[in-house]
């Protein structure tokens, strides 16, 4: 019998020829990430274990992004990347990407693959539940926490459980203009639950895959944990391979799943059949179509994040709120700096995209998470009262974006840009049938 | 934590379903030292606190983990109903429960990441219940866990469950954590 993808990864990083849904092996790894929230107390960790001058086991299989609580006065946050600069400059690190340097990146999911870190074939963890947005790129990756990061930075490895794979099949030659990959994430955590592939892979797979780019695959992956997945994976493609090899020199191997692999479920959508959805406060399985919450009352609207502040999720915004003024506080939030380079440069009828947003009345943020995670009380555009906001993160539970006295709805940047444009929820295929007339 | 199979003791908190790490440690808080021996007690003081009033300490609710102006909880076992844990990859969320004085968690089902936390960290015990008990066992219930039946005596109730044995995860949680564990299987040098 064949593998999955997964399987095949975790059998060859492990020395072994196969692995099954359920084994325990110990993996060599590729990648480490880690950020200016959990960064700290692995260091801490890792030196009480290894001792005061241990050295990683590989400087350049680590990488560091402060992103988190960066532009902030709070004095605890700013001591955590004072620790991270320290440990940088004590262990020689080549890929710590410094706040206030012109190497700052900001939300590290976006940042892995712009510096070419998310290779095919290879292990990457992160510190950091999102971290299995690498998957995208037909890597194994996952999150992890700060004891299971200071073992790697030690030594190298770590146990994983092989976990058995969901495989999600995409029908379809391209996705209908109204429809984003968010959209389609939001309509399988709907579908299966925010347990509903615990334990598990998702894979991403069939023939409307080639219709996705990089940046919709990288939607799918990174919600993979919103239903509980350990990890979510595409087979690399032509589309991947350009997108690394533009991003790094280093060599890597595809891995493709067995024709004969086991799976623990399928599950087919077919793209013409979805439409825009929301999840509802607060929960992301609490699903609704777009068009069912038309009309809902709504005091903000957020567009940012690992899985929603990409250049793509900003190119489709500025297509609804391009020529309007928003009625509601509207923030834009780059995941990156080069992303927000890019919304200066990439224009849209001549415009710059961001002017474009600022023109509309929009709020323009730093590259960061900002308040994706709300974080501390002065993090911009967070929750701090009873706002109820409609956002393209990933993430809903009580007091994710800061006050649990707080809403969020999640929704594609197409919900969010028209939502904010006419004040309240609003499905954008209104907007989108306009752009085509 | 306890690292033998001595019963576990303690008064009950309970809590529903998808309780995820943002209510068992709002982001706020993330920036305070794991290491430094007052600062982490901040952990403490506000483990649970993103849990929205009416679902804390059910069934009445509006009852907090530790009490106003306290790092450290009267109850030291958690009962939840499924999927406890769930949303970030923060071990700040396992081991605030712990500074709280939180000895064991009782749920139907974990979230991956928290529950591998809980366990390499050597934080605290997530056993699994056969079935959900939330609804079952009030907060201040006196239980007693027995690690070597695998039984949950509800004192209070005069009730008994069973419970899952820890599996494949067992030996990690009786070594303390993965350190402990990796240097009795010597991947990782005696200090």
């Amino acid at each position: 019998m064949g593998m999955t993808l997964t399987e095949k990864i975790l059998a060859k990083h492990s020395g072994k020829d196969r692995v099954s849904p359920g084994d325990n092996v110990w993996v060599d790894v590729d990648v480490l990430m880690t950020h200016d929230v959990c960064g700290p107390p692995a260091i801490g960790i890792f030196h009480k274990q290894f001792g005061e001058d241990a050295k990683v086991w590989d400087k350049n299989k680590l990488v560091i992004i402060p992103d988190h609580y960066i532009f902030t006065a709070d004095k605890y946050a700013n001591r955590n990347v004072d620790v991270l600069r320290a440990f940088a400059a004590e262990q020689d690190l080549p890929y710590f990407y410094d706040v206030g340097t012109d190497s700052y990146k900001g939300v590290c999911h976006v940042a892995l693959p712009e510096e070419g870190f998310t290779r095919p074939g290879e292990v990457l963890f992160g510190t950091d539940s999102h971290t299995c947005t690498a998957g995208a790129f037909g890597q194994f990756a996952t999150g992890i926490g700060n004891t299971d990061a200071a073992f790697i930075m030690g030594t190298g490895k770590l146990w994983v459980k092989v976990p058995e794979t969901m495989r999600f099949v995409f029908e379809g030659t391209s996705l209908p203009p109204y429809l984003m990959a968010k959209d389609i994430i939001l309509q399988i955590i709907g579908d299966i639950g925010v347990d509903g592939a615990t334990y598990r892979t998702m894979e991403f797979t069939g023939p409307g895959i080639k219709a996705l780019t990089m940046e919709d695959r990288m939607t799918l992956t990174n919600m993979a944990i919103e239903a509980g997945g350990k990890n979510g994976v595409v087979e690399p493609d032509e589309i991947t391979e350009a997108y690394v090899k533009s991003r790094t020199d280093k060599p890597f191997e595809k891995v493709y799943s067995d024709p004969d692999a086991k799976y623990h479920s399928e599950h087919f959508y077919n793209f013409e059949d979805m439409v825009p959805m929301v999840a509802k406060p607060h929960s992301p399985d609490n699903k609704a179509t777009a068009e069912e919450l038309e009309g809902e009352y709504l005091d903000r609207a957020y567009i940012g994040s690992c899985t929603g502040g990409k250049l793509s999720d900003f190119r489709a915004a500025a297509e609804i709120i391009r020529g309007n003024k928003v009625k509601l506080d509207t923030y834009i939030v780059p995941a990156t700096t080069e992303i927000a380079r890019a919304l200066e440069t990439e224009t849209m009828f001549g415009i710059p995209l961001i002017e474009i947003f600022r023109e509309a009345g929009c709020k323009i943020g730093n590259a960061s998470c900002a308040a994706c995670l709300g974080g501390p009380s002065d993090t911009f555009g967070r929750l701090n009262n009873e706002e109820v906001c409609i956002s393209s993160t990933n993430r809903n539970y009580p007091g994710r974006m800061g006050s649990k006295q707080s809403q969020v709805y999640l929704a594609s940047p197409y919900t969010v840009a028209a939502s904010a444009v006419t004040g309240v929820i609003t499905d954008p295929r209104v907007f989108i049938q306009q752009t085509v007339i | 934590m306890s690292k033998n199979s001595e019963p576990i003791k303690g008064k009950a908190f309970v809590l529903g379903k998808n309780i995820d790490t943002d209510q068992i440690i709002p982001a706020a808080h993330l920036v305070y030292s794991l290491e430094d021996p007052e600062e982490r007690k901040l952990y403490g003081k506000y483990a649970l606190s993103g849990v929205p009033a009416s679902e804390s300490g059910l069934p009445q609710g509006n009852t907090r983990l530790t009490k106003d102006g306290e790092t450290q909880s009267e109850f030291s076992i958690i009962v939840a109903s499924d999927n406890f844990g769930c949303g970030s990859s923060r071990e700040h969320a396992p081991a605030c429960l712990e500074i709280a004085g939180i000895k064991a968690i009782i749920s139907p089902s974990y979230a991956r990441i928290f529950y591998r936390n809980s366990v390499d960290g050597g934080f605290l015990i997530p056993f699994e219940s056969l079935e959900d008990l939330s609804k079952d066992i009030h907060t201040g219930d006196e239980l007693e866990i027995d690690q070597v039946h695998h039984t949950l005596k509800n004192h209070t109730q005069n009730k008994e469950y069973k419970i899952k044995p820890l599996g494949s995860v067992a030996d990690i949680v009786h070594a303390g954590g993965i350190f402990e564990y990796a240097r009795q299987n010597g991947m990782v040098p005696a200090r």
